[in-house]
């Protein structure tokens, strides 16, 4: 157990190298360089200057080895050249937001869609199986930049308590997500139907009915346990995806997350930001899936850990 | 002292799997509803949008801005004047060819890749698909928005007879090459099933080359799933293009896309509501006519779900 | 009165093909201790018809047209599902023909083992488990305490078969049906686990239901047989009178075809082509275009063949092509 935890942590760490180093030559075959951007109107001396300053002047082998070197030795990121920052702090003042958004989407999500997918599962076929899945594809096809704008103009102009954008009263929390879950939910749903669906074709449900179950006990007991395991998998990376995925969400409900930070600085082609935050969001995926493996092994007697 | 009788298997009428499935996708009357929308849609937005009485999508008229549906205009006008109708023709235009070519472009690097991994096993398998993995944990949005710039540049030349989707095509390759993962999965998976099969050993003591029989014999009876998950992958990159518009990185002006019109749509949310309804209703009834047409592919295609 | 009386039984599965008749007008009695054996081919509709009697037909696309099935003076076809569950996995055990996959792989042995006792009898965890032990003992599981711990997935098929009849005869019910119990298993696993259920069934005084296409195991196991084509039964006798005086083309169709019982050197003998399509409406004798043995010329081609009494408890479908 303790070695398969080391053995997939170890597996993470070159996960993170290898993403460093995607990134890492991507930005920098960007042509033009973070301070040539079009409002800066600065000479050419000055920009040289700053370039110096940030370590951007050296061959970019050299900057590939310095930037893991500062992040062991020194615990630092970098810091941003669009906003002269450290990127630890960036990251430290926006993380809570989007994680507690990402949180709160993932039990609307979890809350919503799981329950559908099992009772279209069980009613398969029924008016109660097409409206849940019908409900499902909605909330696949209308994506969140209409939901969150709908909302805003349905709930949060009748609803005084619910603010059509801001971040600070806990109430906030709830139209952007459920904006940002209703999407994970519907998959969520989609999923749980599936794999309970085949899971309820399985020989040992007729037993379970054989024995003189009745059917609700037939689906807790013996269907829920494997019906789950593909849910619970999607789970880790589903949160993950939540938690980086919400620049959109922050944008309709003016959330400060991270998102924002992430995306300009795509856009301005900050590289220590870009860098800091993909290690970041990487190394959160890469904890995610295994707290998902580990997980769906306790649920699965089937899978023996010391073995692989 | 057995008897053999014969298998359910034996019994069953050999009939050709494609045209089975077709018959079946047939009696699926969403699915066939959904292709008819899909032709539909192609057909308004690239042949209807040429014929001479459809306005300029670009033509401004500051003096009828947010003009109501009339005659002249029968969606109305938005903040500038321009026609909406024509203005979500062309921006069809725009997101269906994301949804085919990104596509295409997946589809092309992932049943290639996932064909290899597949075939070769062993250690170039795990090496490979490690590698999927590591990209798996990549912030797909940034990213894509990196490698559209990073391609843009080499590209320019080579795209300029393209006209006004010259600057459009490298974001399709960016969305393309980084949205093939899940293919290669599906199509690994297929192909280990498939090359223990005994046609492949016929064909391998017939002498044929290793490429040929992967490309020619094995690869040719994974499409079916890799059809499947295309078709639900199109929406998913229309939708994915229109989230990347909407936060100002993706299509640029002159063109527009059904995303920018929801944008801009949803600034005018509380006086001018049809600019964001009307774009919303052309952009979700495609996306759920694709997804349906998908489920209803699976459904048709996939062995397992054949038998009631 | 027998103990569970089974009478004209239809189930018809409701298809994109159209209706397939599985089960088409069957009737057969049970005595109390008695072992009663169906055979037939696969799709014969042997199986359905003891599905339909715990009510485990999958409906849609599964329905019961008519018949009734009377049990302790209970209709087990029309009564609620809730009476249903009372008597099945209590009064009426199954078990199935795939050991590997009928017992669910999350759940411990001791979980499943005990399932009855706790929803039937309301009996307490822990006098559940020592009950499970010993029932497994009975089933000649060695060291059932360890055992019962255990996965699945750590038992070896026949012992999985094992503690499948463990769990169905835990509460000790009036009726046992196998399905095939041992299809799945080696062929000296098959000979323990049928030794099993003899020797389970005469403890327990067990009526058995018992499923087959194996016309070898049948005959050492059943005391009455019934002889399943094509969704009815074409020959019910005791099962020494069947294998030493069978009526019907298609019985001595199968018993001819057993090729331990031809001769050395000779061509063996099958049935030729294959079972009718029952999706599709059959007018007269089913058996019609395979009958070899008997003259298909003078085989019924309008009127359904008749269920009829020949000899004393030698019952056979009347048809004068399959007779002679």
């Amino acid at each position: 157990m303790l070695k398969y935890i080391l053995q997939r942590l170890l597996q993470g760490l070159l996960v993170m190298a290898a993403l460093y180093t995607i990134v890492f030559f991507l930005v920098g075959w960007m042509p033009g360089d973070p301070f040539s951007s079009n409002e800066k109107n600065i000479s050419p001396e000055v920009r040289e200057n700053m370039k110096k300053a940030w370590g951007l002047d050296k061959p970019l082998w050299q900057q590939y080895l310095i930037y893991p070197k500062n992040l062991i030795t020194e615990g630092s990121l970098g810091v941003s050249t669009e906003k002269n920052r450290p990127v630890w702090d960036i990251i430290l003042q926006s993380f809570p937001a989007s994680l507690i958004l990402g949180v709160s989407a993932l039990f609307i999500a979890v809350g919503i869609g799981v329950p559908i997918g099992i009772l279209s599962a069980t009613k398969k076929n029924t008016a109660i199986d097409y409206g849940g899945m019908a409900i499902a594809m909605i909330g696949i096809c209308i994506p969140s930049f209409i939901i969150g704008p709908v909302l805003q103009l349905t709930l949060a102009a009748k609803i005084p308590a619910l603010k059509i954008a801001g971040w600070g009263h806990p109430l906030d929390i709830i139209l952007p997500s459920i904006t940002l879950g209703l999407g994970t939910a519907a998959y969520l749903a989609r999923l749980t139907r599936g794999s309970m669906l085949e899971i309820l074709n399985q020989d040992y449900i007729r037993t379970a009915k054989a024995k003189g179950l009745k059917t609700f006990s037939v689906v807790i007991k013996h269907a829920l346990r494997g019906g789950l395991l593909p849910s619970v998998a999607f789970i880790g990376p589903a949160f993950a995806a939540l938690i980086s995925g919400s620049f959109i969400v922050e944008t309709i409900f003016q959330v400060p997350g991270m998102g924002q930070h992430f995306v300009n600085a795509a856009i301005k082609r900050d590289p220590f930001v870009l860098r800091g935050v993909v290690l970041f969001y990487g190394l959160l995926i890469v904890f995610m899936n295994l707290a998902a493996d580990l997980i769906a092994a306790a649920l699965n007697p089937r899978i023996r850990l010391e073995k692989t | 002292m057995r008897i053999s009788l014969p298998t359910e298997s034996e019994l069953e009428k050999g009939s050709s799997l494609g045209r089975d499935a077709w018959a079946r996708l047939r009696k699926n009357k969403l699915a066939m509803l959904s292709m008819c929308f899909i032709g539909l849609m192609l057909i308004i937005c690239f042949i209807v949008a040429q014929l001479p009485f459809i306005d300029d999508p670009n033509e401004q008229n500051l003096e009828n801005r947010f003009a109501p549906p009339s005659g002249d205009h029968i969606m109305g006008t938005d903040q500038l004047g321009r026609d909406l109708f024509s203005r979500i023709l062309f921006g069809g235009q725009i997101s269906m060819l994301v949804g085919f070519i990104a596509t295409g472009v997946a589809l092309l690097i992932g049943i290639t890749y996932g064909a290899i991994s597949g075939y070769a096993g062993g250690r170039t398998d795990a090496i490979m698909m490690r590698v999927v993995d590591t990209l798996y944990a990549i912030p797909f949005l940034v990213l894509v928005i990196v490698l559209k710039v990073v391609i843009a540049g080499p590209m320019e030349e080579q795209l300029k007879w393209m006209g006004r989707f010259a600057n459009i095509v490298p974001l399709f390759f960016a969305i393309g090459a980084l949205g093939w993962l899940t293919l290669a999965r599906i199509t690994r998976t297929q192909v280990m099933a498939i090359k223990e099969q005994e046609f492949v050993e016929a064909a391998t003591s017939l002498g044929l080359s290793k490429m040929r029989i992967l490309f020619r014999h094995i690869v040719p009876n994974t499409l079916g799933p890799a059809i499947v998950y295309a078709t639900l992958t199109i929406p998913s990159f229309i939708l994915f293009e229109a989230s990347l518009s909407y936060l100002g990185v993706g299509i640029e002006a002159p063109n527009s896309s059904w995303g920018i019109l929801i944008k801009e749509g949803a600034d005018f949310l509380e006086t001018q509501l049809y600019l964001l309804i009307i774009p919303g209703l052309f952009f979700s009834l495609t996306l759920f006519a694709f997804n349906f047409l998908g489920d209803g592919l699976r459904d048709a295609l996939d062995v397992r779900a054949s038998k009631d | 009165m027998p103990l569970l009386e089974v009478k004209n039984l239809k189930t018809h599965f409701h298809t994109r093909d159209g209706i397939v008749r599985a089960v088409d007008g069957v009737s057969f009695p049970v005595e109390k201790g008695k072992t009663i054996g169906i055979v037939g081919e696969s799709g014969s509709g042997k199986s359905v018809t003891c599905y339909s009697l715990l009510g485990l037909v999958p409906m849609p696309p599964g329905k019961i047209e008519g018949g009734s099935a009377i049990f302790d003076d209970t209709d087990l076809l029309k009564c609620h599902e809730n009476d249903l569950c009372k008597i099945r996995g209590k009064r009426i055990s199954m078990i199935f023909q795939d050991p590997m996959t009928s017992l669910n792989p999350y759940l411990r042995i001791s979980t499943q083992i005990t399932e009855p006792l706790r929803i039937h009898m309301g009996m307490d965890k822990k006098r559940a488990k020592k009950e499970a032990i010993e029932a497994l003992r009975e089933v000649g599981i060695p060291e059932p305490e360890k055992r019962v711990n255990m996965y699945p997935h750590e038992f070896s098929g026949g012992m999985r078969q094992r503690a499948m009849i463990a769990m169905a005869l835990i509460t000790k019910p009036e009726i046992l049906i196998a399905d095939e119990p041992t299809t799945a298993l080696d062929v000296t696993v098959q000979k323990q686990i049928l030794e099993l259920i003899k020797s389970r069934q005469k403890e327990l005084g067990t009526a058995v239901i018992f499923i087959t296409h194996d016309l070898a195991v049948i005959s050492e196991i059943c005391d009455e047989v019934n002889v399943m084509y094509a969704g009815k039964i074409v020959e019910r006798a005791n099962s020494r009178e069947l294998f030493s005086n069978p009526l019907h083309a298609y019985t001595r169709s199968l018993l001819q075809s057993i090729p331990a019982t031809q001769l050395k050197g000779e061509k063996l003998f099958t049935i030729s082509g294959l079972p009718p399509n029952l999706a599709k409406p059959i007018q007269g004798c089913a058996f019609r275009p395979r009958n070899q043995i008997g003259n298909s010329d003078e085989c019924l081609t309008q009127s359904t063949p008749e269920f009829k009494e020949l000899d004393s408890n030698h019952w056979v479908q009347n048809c004068p092509g399959c007779l002679t």
